[in-house]
Parts: C-alpha cells; structure tokens; sequence
C-alpha cells in the first residue's frame, strides 16, 4: 500500500507493506543511504533516525506506524542548530575511524543535546550506550559530545 | 598477517641524512598521460616478474603532479578506518613540500603482479598494520626526487642556479629575484629532465608535518551520510537479495517450499544454490520477510553432531604430543631438571567472530561475457579472483570497484562474500545487491582460531625463569590464505608473539600442533597470531612472578637487559599508571608487554571486580614505541581502537558450537563493549627517529593478558581461560 512520509522536509510517496521497516525505506527504495543496517533488532543503534526530534531505530519502526511524523536521517541532520555542532565537533575531535556506525551515533548526539544542553556523564552513557562502535570510538565521542555543548 | 618481515637493507639507515636513491631499482619519471609529471615506484617485494617492463621494471605505485597543482597518488591500501589515507599522503608531502591539502590518495585497481604489498608477500591486500611500515623511505623518496625535479624546472625557466631556489607549500621560489610559482607550472617541463641520481631525505627534526598530528582527510563524508560503503552501492534496476546459508558448516539443501516467501510483497525470486537459499526482491525488507517465510529442510552433513567440547578436547589430545619445534633457545630438558622451581598451566582461547558494523555484503552483475562487483574488500586482487572462478571467466572480464569498509579487523581479507554473491547472481537478471543479515555474518563468519596452550617453567632459586616451555594447538589460517608461507609446519603469524620474545631467557623451546577443526573456517583477526600469544606469553609471566613472589613489573624488568626499548615502555607505562599505589578492594592492576609488528608496547589495567564477579575494566595507561610516530593523534586513536576491541573480547567473545551450529547470532549474545563501559584510557607515545611500526592491531594483543593480570591482583584467581566467567569470579571473592 502507499504510504505518504516526510523525510527532511520532503514528502514521499512510497509502495511497501505497512510492516516494512523504515530503515529500508530509507535506504533501498528512497535511496537515502546514510542511515545504516547494523543489526536489525534494535540493538547496535546504526539505524537511528529522528521522528518528530525523538532518536528512533529505523530498523524496527513499521512504515505503518510512522504516519505524518517529521523524519530527519543523517543527511540532514547539519541543517539543525545542535546537528551542526555535533557534526563539527566530531570532526575537531577526531571521532571517525572506519565510520559505519557513526550516523547512528551523531543521530543519537544530536537528540542528546537538543533535549538536554549540558549532559553528565551519566546522561551521555544513557543516551548513547543503545550505539555500538566496532573501532572503540567512545572515548572521542564522548569527548567530542561535551565540546559541542560548550559550543 | 605477517608473511614476510622487511629485511630490505635500504630501510636499514634511518638516520635521516642524505641517503643516496638507489632510483634505478624502484623509481622512474615520465610525462603523465594529459600532462604533468609522473613519478614510477617500484616497491621492493618478490614475484611479480610477469609484470615487468623488459628491463624488468614492475612500478606498483604511482605519483601524478597535474599541471595544476593536484597531486594523486596511487596505491593499493584501502581505508578501514585506521587513517592509512592520511598517514600514506603525508609521507609524500612532507618532502615534496606542499600542503596536505594537495595530495589525493586513489584507489589502485586490483592487479596483484603490480600491486602486491612488499610485507604481505607480494598478494595485494591491506593488513598486517603495514602499510606505513611499507611505504615510509619509497614514498618520501618519491617526494624528495619530484621536488628537486620541479626546482630544477623552475632554475631552468628563470635561468638561475637551482641552489639557489627553494620548494614551499607547493611553490618553487627564488628568492634573490622574488620570483615564484606554482608547481603545476613547472610539471610538463620536469617530465622531460634527468631523473635526479642523489636526493636527500629531510632529517627528523627538519619534518613539519611527520610527527604532528594531522586531521584525517576521510572523515568529513561520514559525518554527513555521504560516505559510499559497499552497502551503499547503488546501480541501475538493482535487486536486494538476503541469503540464508546451511546452519552446519558442510550441510547443503534438501528441501525448500517457497509458496509463502514468494508470494511476499516485492519479493521477486528465490535463487537456490547447494548449501544456501537467497531471496531476491526490490528491497531488504521484502527479502528478509521473504526469508523468513521460506521453509528450508537442511541436511546437516558430517558435522551434524559436533560440538564445542569436540574441538577443545581434541586440542587438548593433540597438544600432549609435541609438535613442529618453532624457536629453541638453550637446553630447556637440562635446565629444568635444574630448576628449584617448576611452574605448569594450560591457556586456552575461543573462536572469534569479527563482527564489522557493516554486514558482509556484494553486489554483482553477470553478464553473458563479463562480471562487474561492487564491494568493499581488504583484499582486492583475491575478490577478483574469486569472482572470476566462480563465474568462469578470465580475471579481465571481472571489473571491481573497491569501497569504503565498514570495519575489516581481518573479516574483509576474506572473500567468500564475494564468491557466494556472485554465485547467487548468477541466477539473476541484472544487478543485485546481497546483504548478509547480522544474523548469517555472525554464524557464517571465518573466525579466529581457538587456541589451546601448554606450559612449563623452570625458576632457580631467586624465582627467575631458567626454562620456558610452550607448546600450543590451534589452526593455521596462513596455511588456507597463502599456503605457500606455511612451510615446514610452521608461519610467522601463527608463531608472532610466541618465539623473539623480549625477554632474555637461557632456554627456552616453543612448538606448534597444527589442527583444523572439522569444517570450521578459520581467519585473520585484529593483531592475529598475537592475539593469542600475547595473551598466554603475558599472562604465565605474571604466574612466574607469582610464584618468584615478586612484583610483576619489576619481575619482567629484571629481564629486559638486552631490550632496552621493551624495558622504557614497561617502566613509562608503569610510572604513568601509578604502579604499586594503593587500591581499594577488589581493584587491581596488571601489565603487559610486547613487541609485536615492529612496535614495542606495554599496558596498564585498572580493574574493578564486583562481588557478583562482573568485571569493569577502569582505566587503562599504555606506553608505545612505534618508531617514528607518522601522525600521532591517528596512534592514539588506534590504540583506544584495538583496546576496546580486546575488552571485548575479554569480557564478552567467545562463538560455541552446539550440534554443529554457531550458538551467537547477534548482539545480544555475542556482545559488544559499549560506552557505558569503556574505561578512561592514556596513551604516552615515547620520541624516536626509527622507521615506523604497525599501530592498527598492537593495542589489542596487549590489553587480554593485562585484564587477566590484573584481575589476578584483584582477586588471587588466575583466569587461563577467555573470555572471562563471572560465575567463576564470583566463587573466589
């Protein structure tokens, strides 16, 4: 069935069945490939999407569910104000090694901020412990968290 | 992997100062096809007459200086993640006097006879943590020579004394006139001179860019979502195919009702092969609920039955004989008989499974008369191969286009993805994409050998080690991947880590069992033959100093005398942690050392364990001499990288067996370290002007034996066994 879906401020009409994960969505009939397929189940955090500001895994979110929600991927997720930051501080403080989970992680980041400015270390582990890195890139993100909160 | 250190005698002289090009063994200067200059390497490494000139020059890297400006250099690395498009670029730069800025490192396409790796043996592939280890004197040579190339085209346009010019950011300048420009200017011109015979190297204190840390040139596209992996890959009338291959290793398809699956939305074939069944469909949704609707009956073959226990009880039978002898040192059956005390104890590590983030994925189109692959490979030349047998054609009817890699750690010098894609397209019309569910990447994954290790010691009567013995089991993966270096029983990587050992021991005697579990691939896994052999080497020193009843440290120093790098990095790394300070209860420290691809490295760890027996890794201080430190922030990162990757293993990896099939199946039972868990870590680099070693592997090796260790200090239970059991923990606090 045809689902109407807005994706960073577009709107797309798309053919798939209501439990078809948005993730592929995304990713194999949109074409947007930034957002990643790391597990499937919701438990490496590489699929992380934003609907209506809220860090969400694309890869267990049912097309059906998503209805007149804003989503925001990667792709446009520098276009925010906190995006923005953390994308740069990401790259000032180094973050990215092979880089395949790091859409997810900026996407997770990135909701951190924008709901809570100025997290501990204790929010930050809460926030971003659902996102795995395979290159141990979590003292750099952390790191590069709290410089995009000073920012 | 390790399969032939450099003894190359040009790397010898590292002093920095003027040494002479021996440029008509593996440099050349010509015109680059639409103009500029460009400069011919030939990288040192053996095999590869078949591409030769006919005066037997075989150039396998490649430098173009446009006539404006750009610099492209070509060369078969491929970036995982470990900053090798950097570091390699920053070589060429530093002496070729232009800004990072202005050097583009491209892909080589895959031809092994031109771009085989020098330290890999000659097969084209990136691991081994050597790709700056290879390129460090070629590329810098290159540089310098095209430098002087260009200033002596400029001295010549100005008709003035080349010496009297000077090369900067990018620009030949005269001083004395004022005159300068760019060197795009000067390229044409400096293809038609003499190849200079002499040029010197800068000395180290003359780098500007050697040394400091530089921004990585790759990361600017993934933090957008433009980066283009293998996953991404998208070609015109595309399908998405999703496979599920036989759960025994060995089984093959009896049966398949595919009613159901077919009659899924956007499902469009189910593709059978012997041993696996793909679902192909217009998107990985529908070929995943296709898959799961599919009802495959699997006959399980010969290991149908097998099981964890079989393979360790084997490799415990096995071990009991004595096997190929791979290092004596002394008279090991003299001394012991010698010794005042003997210490024995059995290690014993898992499989493995790499777990990239990025799924195993392919995508092929078959053609009548050709094949075209979109992959993203360590191994470039080999994915071609595989794709050309597979698809019976010759290897240049198969065309690859290497991508980004979404973590290799080993799992991508492997091509067996590609094989199985390209036998699934086979049955396609037109191109498609196969991605392996984490599920399938998980249970059908090349993994590290599960090892099992056997020792005995001699200490005399003030606890120092007077005999070593170390047999150990486990499978070859050199003797699979490049059986020509599996010789006499024996390779280096299986052996890294467990013969040349820093410390001075009188005698010692290493010997290797070679067995392969049935049916079981084994693979390269990040810092390899020294994942297990750091390991066990580190973890039975500290039971030596346990039984000497002495520090661990300063144990291990005692015999460092003839190492005097081993010694620095184990008391820096020893003073940076605070060695010997107090800690609460059940917090303790451990250290390793070693000496593993040309880098020296020690490790501290802080552990804390619970009252339950969960252990927290706190804090971790590692000292490292690599030599030349190229980019020291790419350094730090890996080390923080490959640490993080041993915890993990140490805390979480282990892939059983269970009727013939892998137990794990994704993150929730083969678990990663995650943030929340990540200990705070400090990386104290030591100055030096020697060439540089490998940084991407080293810090895992270290870190296993360096938590055991200090697990030992916490809590006085030794643990021979990986990875870590709560449950016995718990039972000794």
């Amino acid at each position: 069935m045809v689902f109407t879906i807005k994706v960073n401020g577009n709107t797309h009409n798309v053919d798939v069945d209501d439990d078809t994960p948005l993730l592929w969505v995304l990713r194999d009939v949109l074409g947007m490939t930034g957002t990643k397929f790391g597990c499937g189940i919701a438990l490496c955090g590489a699929c992380t999407v934003h609907v209506d500001g809220v860090a969400t895994r694309s890869c267990i979110t049912p097309i059906g569910s998503v209805g007149a929600s804003q989503i925001t991927t990667i792709e446009a997720i520098g276009t925010t104000s906190v995006g923005g930051k953390i994308q740069r501080a990401w790259l000032e403080r180094e973050v990215v090694q092979c880089g395949y989970c790091q859409s997810g992680q900026i996407m997770s980041a990135a909701a951190l901020l924008a709901s809570n400015p100025h997290p501990t270390d204790s929010d930050i582990d809460n926030a971003m412990s659902g996102n795995i890195c395979r290159c141990g890139t979590y003292p750099r993100i952390r790191d590069a968290i709290k410089l995009a909160a000073r920012s | 992997m390790t399969l032939s250190h450099s003894t190359d005698s040009e790397c010898a002289d590292e002093s920095g100062a003027a040494i002479g090009l021996s440029r008509r063994s593996f440099l050349r200067t010509a015109a680059a096809a639409g103009g500029g200059l460009m400069l011919s390497l030939e990288l040192p490494f053996a095999g590869h007459a078949a591409a030769a000139d006919t005066d037997g020059f075989v150039p396998n890297a490649f430098i173009r200086i446009g006539t404006d400006g750009q610099i492209v250099l070509t060369m078969p690395y491929v970036e995982m993640g470990q900053g090798t498009y950097t570091s390699i670029p920053m070589l060429i730069a530093e002496e070729l006097e232009v800004d990072l800025s202005q050097v583009r490192l491209e892909h080589a396409p895959p031809d092994e006879k031109r771009y085989g790796n020098p330290l890999l043996g000659g097969l084209q592939a990136t691991g081994n943590s050597n790709a700056v280890r290879a390129s460090w004197r070629p590329l810098r040579q290159a540089g310098a020579t095209a430098r002087t190339m260009l200033v002596a085209a400029a001295a010549q346009r100005w008709n003035v004394d080349p010496a009297t010019c000077r090369a900067q950011n990018g620009e030949v300048l005269h001083p004395p006139t004022g005159q300068r420009a760019a060197y795009g200017e000067f390229a044409a011109v400096a293809a038609k001179m003499p190849t200079p015979d002499n040029v010197a190297l800068k000395r180290p204190n003359e780098f500007k860019l050697i040394g400091k840390p530089v921004k990585r040139l790759d990361t600017p596209a993934k933090v957008n979502g433009t980066a283009v992996y293998g996953i991404d890959v998208r070609v015109p009338g595309m399908k998405i195919a999703t496979l599920a291959q036989s759960p025994v290793f060995g089984g093959r398809v009896k049966t398949v009702n595919d009613t159901t699956a077919k009659a899924v939305n956007g499902v469009r074939q189910i593709v059978r092969l012997d041993d696996a069944v793909a679902v192909v469909a217009d998107h990985m949704g529908a070929a995943k609920k296709g898959l799961a609707a599919l009802l495959i009956e699997w006959d399980d073959g010969p290991h149908a039955k097998l099981n964890s226990k079989d393979i360790v009880d084997e490799l415990e039978r096995a071990t009991l004989n004595p096997g190929v002898v791979a290092e004596t040192i002394g008279d090991v059956s003299s001394a012991m008989a010698k010794a005042v005390t003997r210490v024995e104890a059995t290690y014993q590590l898992p499989f493995l499974a790499h777990a990239t983030m990025e799924p195993m994925n392919c995508t092929v189109h078959v053609r009548n008369d050709s094949c075209e692959i979109w992959v993203g490979t360590q191994a470039l030349a080999r994915a071609q191969a595989a794709a050309a047998k597979v698809a019976g054609l010759p290897l240049d009817k198969v065309v690859v286009h290497n991508h980004l890699i979404g973590g290799g750690f080993g799992r991508r010098l492997d091509v067996d993805g590609v094989a199985r894609a390209v036998q699934i397209a086979q049955q396609v019309e037109g191109p498609v994409k196969v991605v392996w569910t984490r599920e399938e990447d998980i249970q059908h994954d090349m993994y590290r050998p599960h090892w099992f290790d056997r020792f005995s010691a001699g200490l005399d009567d003030k606890g120092k080690p007077v005999a070593w013995n170390h047999r150990f089991g486990g499978s070859s993966v050199i003797a699979r991947w490049a059986p020509p270096f599996f010789k006499n029983g024996l390779d280096s990587d299986t052996t890294e880590g467990a013969i040349d050992l820093v410390y001075d021991l009188p005698s010692k005697q290493v010997d290797y069992v070679r067995i392969e579990p049935p049916g079981i691939p084994t693979a390269f896994w990040r810092s390899v033959g020294p994942s297990h052999n750091v390991f066990v080497v580190e973890s039975f020193m500290d039971e030596l100093a346990a039984a000497a009843k002495q520090d661990p440290v300063a144990y291990r120093l005692a015999l460092l005398d003839k190492s005097p790098r081993a010694k620095a990095v184990l008391a820096l790394a020893a003073e940076k942690a605070g060695w010997g300070q107090p800690l609460p209860e059940r917090v303790g420290r451990g250290v390793s050392l070693q000496f593993v691809f040309a880098s020296f490295l020690a490790q501290v760890a802080e552990v804390e364990v619970s009252k339950d027996g969960s252990v927290r890794v706190r804090r971790v201080v590692c000292a490292v001499d690599c030599g030349t430190a190229v980019n020291p922030d790419t350094i730090q990162a890996q080390i923080q990288s490959a640490i993080i990757f041993g915890i993990t293993a140490a805390l979480h990896g282990q892939i059983t067996l269970k009727d013939g099939r892998v137990e794990q199946s994704n993150f929730h039972d083969y678990q990663m370290l995650r943030i929340n868990e990540a200990p705070a870590i400090e990386v104290h680099i030591v100055q030096s002007s020697e060439p540089p070693g490998g940084m991407g592997e080293c810090g895992t090796s270290a870190i296993v034996p360096a938590v055991g260790n200090a697990i030992f200090a916490a809590t006085g239970k030794r643990l021979r066994k990986m990875p870590i059991d709560a449950t016995v923990l718990k039972q000794s606090i």
